[in-house]
């Protein structure tokens, strides 16, 4: 288990490696940043004057190096629009993103779990074919669309949440909705499938031979079972909800790292546009090998192994 | 649950072209997807034919007429017209051509990236494997809406662009299953065989493995498109993929986005169609995976 | 003789019928048979000839696709056909148990072994868990595993195809159950840990007096442990006696076959499966009419397509067939 760890563990660091590579290299080639920084329409005397004070005239491997030296020393450099320093800029915005991510998951989660196992269980039954709608439109949907259909249903129309902003939890709930549902879908059809899988197993009928009471065989014997696959799931579903909080956090003006990212594309802001690319790439590995080692451990077989 | 096969008497053979089209027919959810895809399709083709008005044309008299259905509709314009005054119901139809067009051209590029990478991944293992298995996981950490935006932010936003961009991040999950896929039928007797016979190995590549995982492609291909056709729609919808006046769906939605208070039907329509194509893409997917492999829904 | 009282399961009638797609199939027809205190029955026939379904009719585990009926179905004198799910639940795993075919997949992957040997103990015997591992571990003792303590704490994946089945038996076991049904219990293990499981049942069945059902279709196994012998032949029972009186004097045309197909007659080896008779087993989806047997049976005549008559002998022996004897 611990070699296991170790292995993924390299191979985080790897990927991490080259992300920080890709970040850097695909911003730098699609774009100069000495005009991003003189801003539009600048003399090519004050481009050059630029360009040379930030070193931008060395190769770009050399800035790469230094770049992710610094980075590595928790320097993030300076942002070119917001005039501050894009750590302390970052930080700031984590927590909401990571707040944001933790409830939509668990939106989501909340969802598919009773509708998967019961789609599972009833299979074919009304509730099935309503599982299946939920999640047939929850992949249709485009998610910013459906974002625009809640704020036009709860805060238009019934004036019960507010339009955007972040200052109290109310700013949360449309966010959260919009997103989760963003994700519940594969969530759904995974424990659905993976329950009808587990429900036709051979230990399944021990279980109710020994006489456990329905919900007993079925959320300890089957579910247990099922879940396994839904953890390596997850990960691939918060890079999702990395990805879509971007859109999300933008149309709800919520004020986290997703927003910031939109920002920062919109106007050109080099170092806060690679240190976010980075940064969720970076939480995205570190989730997938949390998922990994919770899989190991959720399955003795390779736990005890 | 049966562990013991119960004998049944035999029924008459059916051929097998008569027993796909059985398996496929029953597969409403397929059919119903095809057919709406298709309708789809038809309307892009016969959009200069099909749309009443010139999508391009503004009309600063006429901005913001609604659907027919409201009393101040009219017929003129079925759908209405946006801010500038345009007709609704052609620029949706013409938006139908730039989806299709960027679900077909992003699931080409990425295709044909991510199955070669499978391919050669599954078929050579070792450290082409590792490095396939490598690069693969280092693009499924970088989120493809954040590095599309950039990029397209950069390079400046148009339809090639996005098209491209998009179809150099989405190959990823071509390669995973053209990977899995050929390590399976690799191991299969006849490609042995054909190993054996002395075939070369592009010709067991193409001739034997390419042909079985054909269905699997089309599969992931399908649901590709459909992820592909969001994603433009969202950096459209974003302002950082297909710029104005083009009529993609999701640049109409954010065009609209500051009427919606008013007209939320302007971003109703396209937001309908939109889901609509996802809708149907998806069903069609999923059915011919259920044809492909009729076990599980999922 | 014992009395009616002794008696410990009784089977009246029982019919289990499947939809399939190409219509209702009887996979059960009308069968009836009883099990006293302290004694062994066993079902015997081919692949499909019902005795699985039989037995999970009994334990109402059937598949959803799965229906019963049965004029009585009664459990120490109790009719089960007319219990609800709760009643079922608390005798299922306590005073009667199974243990299936495949101890490799019978057992959840995701606990232990002690987590699954004590649940049904606890549950039915409102025993803390303290009180269901000690139980555990003597009868992971009785079942004859060494270390028992220690393989509380062991994952299924760790234990051999007969440790397993071991672990199957001492589950069944637990709460002291009246009756036991056993479903080929040792088809998937090893020739030599066969024999091991299957002297081990016999005795402890005969140890704590347990009425057991062994479904089997070893005949080798049927002449060293039971008392009396059901032959099931498409659905039906065909013949059904005391062991010797079956053995030695077999009166339906299959049941001569199968003991024709024993390699040394008279003297069975332990292992040996039942040999070819010509010919396939009818389908049983739809009506069958008259002897199922017939399409096989060397005796067979025009009396056949009706319904063949039961007979009987002073000691309990019957059989269905036209035939007073078929030798």
């Amino acid at each position: 288990m611990i070699g296991y760890i170790l292995k993924r563990l390299g191979l985080a660091l790897l990927v991490a490696l080259a992300v920080s590579a890709i970040a850097f290299f695909l911003l730098r080639m699609s774009g100069d940043v000495a005009i991003a920084i003189a801003g539009e329409g600048a003399r090519q005397e004050d481009i050059e004057l630029v360009r040379r004070t930030y070193g931008l005239d060395r190769p770009l491997v050399v800035q790469y190096v230094e770049w992710l030296w610094n980075t590595l020393r928790g320097d993030f450099g300076t942002s070119i629009y917001f005039k501050t320093d894009v750590a302390t800029l970052v930080f700031a915005k984590l927590p909401t993103t990571l707040l944001l991510g933790v409830l939509s998951l668990g939106f989501a989660l909340l969802v598919s779990i009773p509708l998967g196992v019961l789609a599972a269980v009833y299979a074919n039954s009304w509730i099935d074919r309503l599982a299946l709608a939920i999640a047939v439109v929850g992949q249709a949907l485009p998610n910013f669309f459906f974002a625009l259909i809640l704020v036009m249903l709860f805060s238009i129309t019934l004036r019960w949440l507010p339009v955007s902003g972040s200052k109290t939890w109310a700013n949360f709930i449309m966010p959260t909705i919009a997103l989760g549902y963003y994700v519940a879908p594969a969530f759904m059809r995974l424990i659905r499938a993976g329950m009808i899988e587990v429900l036709s197993a051979d230990y399944i009928r021990t279980a109710r031979a020994k006489g456990l009471p329905t919900r007993k065989v079925i959320f300890k014997h089957a579910l247990r079972n099922a879940v396994v696959p839904v953890v390596a799931l997850t990960a691939v579903q918060l890079g999702f909800l990395l990805g879509g909080s971007v859109v999300i956090e933008t149309i709800f003006a919520l004020d986290g790292l997703g927003y910031l990212a939109y920002q920062s594309i919109t106007f050109k802001d080099f170092p806060v546009m690679q240190v976010i690319v980075l940064m969720l790439s970076v939480l995205y590995v570190l989730l997938t090998l949390a998922a990994d080692i919770a899989n190991a451990w959720l399955d003795p077989r390779i736990r005890v192994a | 649950m049966t562990s013991e096969p119960l004998s049944l008497p035999a029924a008459a053979e059916p051929t097998a072209y008569s027993r796909l089209m059985r398996r496929v027919l029953g597969q409403k959810a397929f059919v119903i997807g095809i057919g709406i895809v298709a309708a789809i399709v038809l309307i892009a083709l016969l959009a200069p034919v099909l749309a009443p008005h010139d999508p391009y044309l503004q009309n600063l008299s006429a901005r913001n007429v609604p659907p027919f259905w409201y009393a101040k509709g009219s017929w003129v314009h079925p759908l209405g017209t946006d801010q500038l005054g345009r007709d609704y119901l052609s620029r949706v139809i013409y938006g139908a051509r730039i989806s299709l067009l960027i679900g077909i051209s992003v699931v080409i590029i990425s295709g044909l990236i991510g199955t070669t990478l499978g391919l050669a991944a599954g078929y050579f293992g070792g450290k082409v494997d590792m490095l396939v298995t490598f690069l693969v996981t280092t693009r499924l950490s970088m989120p493809v809406i954040l590095v599309a935006l950039a990029v397209v932010a950069m390079i400046g936003g148009s339809l090639w662009i996005v098209i491209l961009v998009l179809g150099f991040l989405k190959w990823d999950r071509f390669a995973v299953v053209m990977r899995s896929a050929t390590q399976q039928v690799r191991s299969l007797d006849y490609v042995a065989a054909a190993e054996a016979a002395g075939a070369s190995t592009t010709r067991i590549v193409l001739g034997e493995v390419l042909p079985n995982i054909a269905p699997h492609l089309i599969v992931v291909a399908t649901l590709e498109a459909a992820s592909a056709i969001l994603l433009e729609a969202a950096l459209s919808f974003l302002g950082l993929g297909v710029q104005p006046p083009l009529p993609s769906w999701g640049l109409m939605i954010s065009e609209a986005k500051a009427y919606m208070f008013f007209s939320f039907w302007l971003i109703a329509i396209p937001g309908t169609a939109l889901a609509l194509l996802i809708f149907a893409i998806n069903l069609a997917g999923d059915g011919l995976r259920d044809i492909i492999a009729p076990e599980g829904r999922s | 003789m014992a009395n009616s009282s002794d008696i410990v399961l009784e089977v009246d009638g029982l019919s289990v019928d499947i939809r399939t797609a190409g219509g209702t199939l009887h996979a059960v027809r009308d069968i009836s048979f009883s099990v006293k205190r302290g004694e062994t029955l066993c079902l015997v026939g081919e692949s499909g000839c019902g005795k699985s379904m039989t037995s999970l009719a009994i334990m109402d585990l059937l598949p959803k696709a799965a229906t019963k009926t049965a004029r009585r179905l009664a459990f120490a004198g109790e009719d089960l056909s007319r219990a609800g799910k709760g009643r079922i639940n608390a005798l299922r795993g306590n005073s009667m148990s199974m243990i299936f075919q495949e101890p490799m997949t019978a057992l959840n992957p995701a606990y232990t072994i002690g987590n699954q040997l004590v649940e049904a103990y606890c549950l039915h015997k409102k025993a803390s868990e303290v009180e269901a591992r000690e139980r555990a571990v003597f009868l992971l003792g009785k079942v004859g595993i060494a270390n028992a303590a220690e393989r509380l704490g062991q994952y299924p994946h760790q234990l051999s195809g007969g440790l397993r089945q071991r672990v199957m038996i001492a589950m069944a076991l637990m709460c002291g159950p009246e009756l036991l049904i056993a479903d080929e219990p040792t088809t998937a293990l090893d020739v030599t840990i066969q024999a091991q499981i299957l002297r081990l049942l016999a005795d402890l069945q005969r140890e704590l007096g347990i009425a057991m059902v062994l479904i089997t279709h070893d005949l080798g196994i049927v002449a060293r442990i039971a008392d009396r012998v059901a032959v099931m032949y498409a659905g039906q029972i065909v013949e059904e006696g005391p062991t010797a009186s079956l053995f030695n004097a077999p009166r339906h045309p299959y049941t001569q076959g199968l003991i024709a197909c024993i390699p040394v007659p008279g003297r069975t080896e332990p292992g040996g499966r039942l040999g070819v008779i010509p010919g396939v087993v009818p389908s049983l989806v739809g009506e069958v009419r008259g002897c199922s047997f017939r399409d096989r049976c060397t005796k067979a005549q025009q009396a056949c397509l009706d319904a063949p008559p039961v007979r009987e002998t002073a000691d309990g022996h019957r059989w269905r067939c036209i035939l007073e004897n078929a030798a």
